[in-house]
């Protein structure tokens, strides 16, 4: 009984999405010409990042008045990244509530194509002229573990350390701060803490709930400026017990355990992230940040923006574990926009696709959001690298950077690895343990066979 | 459900002494039942069936598993089985019944229905009006109004610091004591509103009279109150437990069954290991077995309530 208020709710929520999808079903299946005439977009919005729909909103527009009879049904999913798999998994799941076209984080595309939700693209990339401009690594991105393309690649990012040099000048640290190795960046957290005790020394992210933020800006970070890695590319196989691993996690045990990092009230909340791009940081709440390129694109315009963030956050690169060559680590990632493999005009989605992600409306995106660009009349575009001064800095790390294991396997293995962080910042485990966790529930995963000892 | 499926078959035991009259009797008991019955078989039974399915295989949210899951037989049992998260989280599922349920709502239930009906008629109206809300807020509304209250920076922490007591991290430093209390206050209303019917209904010559005999206020309530309203007790406690078994949106928002995994009762592990770890399957047989537990909870009610006929 004291259930049903809720009860009714869900009801009417649930009568009025099915009126939803029945709507929707009829409009596409009465167009006389066989193609669908509604195309669907779903991708992500939050407070923080809205440039996306920005530009999708301007795409809309344009493909609207090129196409018409065709309408582009933008629908934002208003959720924290993690929520947003979930969601899209769950759409992806019915061909009733399946999108025509998705914003698909480049890590999620081999284990999306594998479950069969997205549609291969190579014919009708063949007939696009730009396709010539995007750069190989890029194309690379948006491969299934058949080797069909399933994206087009919107820009790429890395990871580094950023600074707010008015805490460090109270801090008695310099303004042009280069860590060489972690014990470096430890120190200077500690210094913080010390001289300036209001504010929070350091971030890295280790709650589960911050998702993929805490595996990539996080754990990795860490790991691939270890010895070891995650993943053997050689032999296609798993690295578990690594000393690396180990020494990742008890890096955050100690950042957690000192409280040089956040508390955990906002540390293992989801909104982790947006706050710290948005409140911790402009605020001059934080002073060291492990954290990626796209930061500055919030604060440069929109409603987030912070017109002294150029004079007041300082970059450095992310430092290996005891300075070993090459001195520095970052990791790429990067999102893509996808076909959905129920969709039932797949070439009007693949045009809006090709409208979304034309040379200019890369450009405004990878502008606004602070994208690397991976289309070269883009990325070489004089207007592009003057428009951002952080450009410079982001786009050298490319030589130090490295990309997450290209696996259908990664976004579950990312998962515990999210797990073992938490505990972590808990202090629940230890990292032996934790790491040990992980190590059998990886092994659960992929299987014994495909795992070797780092 | 087993019950009334079960019903008519009893009747036609009792019922047969000609052949065809049964039958007619049979028919007759049966068919108004059928409707019912193919409803609960379709939007009861089939969904438990689904969802035991479901549990024997590998299905995964995205991957090769999402596409092509393997029928498994009961390894994800056998996993969970073995796996120390499970066993505390059946644990914390214990506590949160038990504390907040059966003690929590039902005692503060009585006592306010208790106190209620002594208390003056304004009085009474004022504070009924403020259970009620809570109950009657949707549990999403409820849910965000708690983590508002108990967060770092909430109305509980701004209170205590009128009176110089530093901020607790409530949601952290004690997350299932906080979940409690907010299963408590939003559920109270239910078991007040139950009690205070059932103590409208006790003849109030019985307690005169126990009170002429000498009996003091306390030996009356145990003596001759709670005896007479036993079976709306052992209802309500039928109802409260299930109820508060199912609980997700409210954990799920306050601490998101955090930190790490110490406020992870059955139903928010479920729903973790389903989509966080894209293991359907799993999380299946997680939501199976809350089930079975729910099924147990509700046959050891039903038999206690059984026998107490008056």
């Amino acid at each position: 009984m004291r259930g049903k208020p809720a009860l009714g709710i869900l009801g009417v929520v649930a009568l009025t999405a099915l009126a939803g999808c029945s709507d929707d079903g009829s409009s596409s299946g009465d167009d006389a010409s066989g193609g669908a005439t509604t195309v669907k977009v779903a991708y992500q919005k939050t407070t923080a990042f809205h440039q996306l729909d920005d530009m999708l909103q301007k795409a809309k527009t344009e493909f609207e008045a090129a196409h018409k009879g065709i309408t582009i049904d933008l629908q934002p999913i208003e959720a924290e990244q993690d929520q947003y798999f979930t969601k899209l998994a769950l759409m992806n799941g019915s061909d009733k509530t399946a999108p025509d076209v998705i914003y698909e984080d480049t890590f999620q595309i081999r284990s999306d194509a594998a479950a069969g939700y997205l549609l291969p693209i190579d014919e009708y990339l063949g007939k696009w002229e730009d396709w010539g401009q995007f750069y190989e690594n890029a194309k690379q991105a948006g491969l299934g573990d058949d080797g069909k393309t399933y994206g087009v690649s919107m820009g790429t990012d890395t990871r580094a350390l950023f600074y707010n040099k008015d805490i460090f000048a109270k801090a008695g640290l310099p303004a042009d701060w280069q860590p060489k190795s972690w014990d470096d960046v430890l120190a200077a957290a500690r210094a913080v803490k010390e001289k300036v005790p209001d504010v929070t020394p350091l971030n890295v992210y280790a709650g589960k709930a911050a998702g993929e933020a805490t595996t990539m800006q996080g754990f990795e970070m860490l790991l691939y400026g270890t010895a070891d890695t995650l993943y053997d590319t050689d032999q296609s196989k798993w690295v578990v017990g690594s000393q690396g691993f180990k020494d990742s996690l008890g890096f955050l045990e100690t950042i957690y355990k000192d409280k040089l990092a956040p508390p955990l009230d906002q540390a293992l909340d989801a909104s982790i992230g947006s706050r710290v791009s948005t409140e911790l940081l402009p605020q001059g709440k934080l002073a060291i940040a492990l954290d990626g390129s796209w930061l500055p694109g919030g604060w440069i315009s929109g409603e987030n923006a912070w017109p002294e963030w150029d004079k007041t956050m300082g970059f450095a690169k992310m430092p290996t574990q005891n300075g070993d060559a090459p001195g520095a680590t970052s990791m790429s990632g990067g999102w893509t926009l996808a076909v959905g493999s129920h969709a039932k005009n797949p070439q009007a989605a693949f045009d809006f696709i090709t409208t979304a992600l034309n040379k200019e409306n890369t450009f405004k995106y990878d502008t606004e959001n602070s994208q690397i660009a991976v289309r070269k009349d883009v990325a070489e575009d004089p207007a592009y690298t003057a428009y951002n001064p952080s450009f410079e800095f982001f786009s050298s790390l490319v030589d130090v950077t490295h990309f997450r294991p290209a696996t259908p396997d990664y976004s579950q293995i990312s998962s515990n690895i999210q797990v073992a962080a938490e505990a972590m910042a808990t202090g629940q485990q230890s990292p032996e343990d934790a790491a040990k966790a992980y190590d059998t529930a990886v092994k659960g995963i992929v299987g014994d066979d495909k795992t070797t000892t780092g | 459900m087993v019950d009334v499926a079960l019903k008519p078959r009893a009747g036609r035991g009792r019922g047969t002494t000609t052949r065809p009259r049964a039958r007619r009797g049979f028919g007759r008991k049966v068919l108004p039942l059928v409707p019912a019955v193919a409803l609960l078989i379709v939007f009861l039974a089939g969904p438990i069936g689904y969802s035991l399915y479901g549990s024997l295989t590998n299905t995964a949210l995205t991957g090769y598993k999402a596409a092509n899951p393997d029928f498994i037989g009961f390894d994800n049992y056998t996993e969970l089985f073995a796996s120390p998260d499970f066993w505390k989280s059946v644990w914390l599922t214990v506590l949160f019944v038990g504390a907040s349920a059966v003690i929590g709502q039902n005692v503060l239930g009585m006592l306010l229905a208790l106190v209620s009906r002594s208390a003056a008629k304004p009085l009474r109206a004022v504070v009924g009006g403020l259970v009620v809300t809570a109950w009657v807020l949707p549990e999403i509304v409820a849910a965000f109004a708690l983590y508002a209250f108990f967060s770092t920076d909430g109305t509980l922490n701004a209170v205590l610091g009128w009176f110089g007591i530093d901020e607790t991290t409530w949601l952290i430093s004690f997350p299932m004591f906080a979940v409690i209390v907010a299963n408590i206050w939003r559920g109270t209303a239910f078991s007040m509103l139950v009690y205070n019917a059932a103590l409208a209904e006790v003849p109030p010559e019985i307690s005169e009279a126990a009170e002429i005999d000498g009996a003091g206020p306390v030996q009356r309530f145990f003596r001759i109150t709670l005896p007479m309203i036993r079976r709306s007790i052992s209802t309500n406690l039928m109802l409260t437990t299930l109820q508060t078994l199912g609980v997700f949106t409210l954990i799920w928002v306050m601490t998101g069954g955090g930190p790490g995994t110490n406020s992870s009762t059955l139903p928010v592990l479920a729903y973790q290991e389903a989509f966080k770890f894209s293991q359907v399957g799993y999380g299946t047989a997680i939501a199976t077995v809350t089930l079975a537990v729910g099924a147990i909870f509700s046959i050891v009610y039903i038999k206690a309530l059984k026998p107490e006929v008056d």
